[in-house]
């Protein structure tokens, strides 16, 4: 499948790390330009780091910051921050949002939107952002539709949903990738360490996680 | 932020008492909670830039500690506090963290707005 112009589309900063990171870089890697459209700047994470370095009132800056340097680590030169609140997305004027989605696809016309799968993404906001992604796209002209490879990991999503059918081993991409988790520290100290700590005995939906990703292609009807 | 001096907080819950403030109001056991343990409801809550103005501000406990604001109309009531500080803008931030140091609540109070 030969790509022209990939569009990432999540709401929290790290969300790009855990289950796309390697793709990105098998995408900027071979020259293939990445937008990131990053929502909010996860002002109201629950993680402080380790030990705790931010406060409700500094995690915007310091995830801000982690953001643009996970940017630069994945060699995305477009990243865009849409200055949403954390937790607000659901709430927002979805029909607004999806028109600011429709102008950045129709100025970088992407081959490809990565986002979350609506119902099937946990987080009240990844949902969101896949429903608005959705229609987005779905109010485009057939022909100008890029496809939509969405995230699901929500309890039981294989058995609604099917297996993904795009299924992408990320192996040669691993240890770029857990930098790319690493340089989110304030939220991933935990898990960092419990990586880099029992390099044996690591723990398996984790190294899964690093050396596979998952999408699955969304259906958009007429 | 450091370990909340329960004294030190009272002296500045009682500089800020009848002053018109800016409140910062949130509880959270994380929007993974039931993803991550089925028996566990996620619950949380925040409420950010709600105006108030309070008659009686006291903090108690042996800490954690709890907070309550007197208005005229009503209270506002906070529990689990651990850290605090007064930032560089001057505001009042407490909190209160888990073990591994994820915000369980934060009570905030400022003479000014909060960032949206
Ligand atoms: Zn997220």
């Amino acid at each position: 499948m030969e790509e022209k112009h990939v569009l990432v589309i999540f709401p929290h900063p790290d969300d790009e790390a855990f289950g796309v990171a390697g793709t990105i870089l098998s995408h900027t890697d071979a020259g293939t330009p990445v937008t990131y459209v990053c929502l909010t700047l996860g002002e109201m994470g629950r993680n402080m780091g380790r030990p705790v370095m931010a406060n409700r009132e500094t995690l915007p800056d310091i995830r801000r910051e982690e953001l643009e340097e996970a940017a630069r680590l994945l060699g995305i030169d477009d990243l865009r921050k849409f200055g949403m609140r954390d937790k607000t997305v659901e709430f927002t004027d979805q029909d607004a949002l999806a028109k600011r989605f429709q102008e950045v696809i129709e100025e970088i016309e992407p081959t490809t939107i990565i986002t979350f799968y609506p119902g099937y993404a946990v987080h009240p906001d990844h949902d969101a952002t896949g429903a608005a992604v959705v229609q987005a796209v779905r109010q485009l002209k057939k022909e100008n539709r890029p496809r939509i490879h969405a995230i699901a990991f929500a309890e039981g999503s294989e058995e609604e949903i099917g297996d993904p059918d795009v299924v992408t081993d990320v192996r040669q991409y691993r240890d770029r990738k857990l930098d790319v988790i690493g340089a989110h520290a304030s939220q991933t100290a935990g898990l960092m360490e419990q990586v880099r700590g029992h390099m044996e005995a690591q723990d398996e939906t984790i190294e899964y996680m690093l050396q596979t990703e998952r999408f699955w292609t969304y259906p958009i009807e007429e | 932020m450091e370990k909340i001096n329960p004294s030190l907080v009272q002296e500045e819950l009682n500089k800020l008492a009848g002053e018109p403030l800016y409140i910062h109001l949130e509880t959270t056991n994380g929007a993974y909670a039931s993803h991550n343990d089925k028996s566990m409801l996620s619950a949380g809550a925040f409420i950010r830039n709600v105006k108030l103005q309070y008659k009686i501000g006291k903090i108690t406990g042996p800490g954690p500690y709890r907070v309550g604001l007197e208005t005229e109309m009503g209270w506002l009531y906070s529990e689990g506090l651990t850290e605090w500080e007064i930032d560089e803008e001057g505001r009042l931030l407490l909190a209160g963290h888990d073990a591994v140091g994820r915000l369980a609540i934060a009570l905030e109070l400022s003479k000014t707005p909060f960032r949206k």
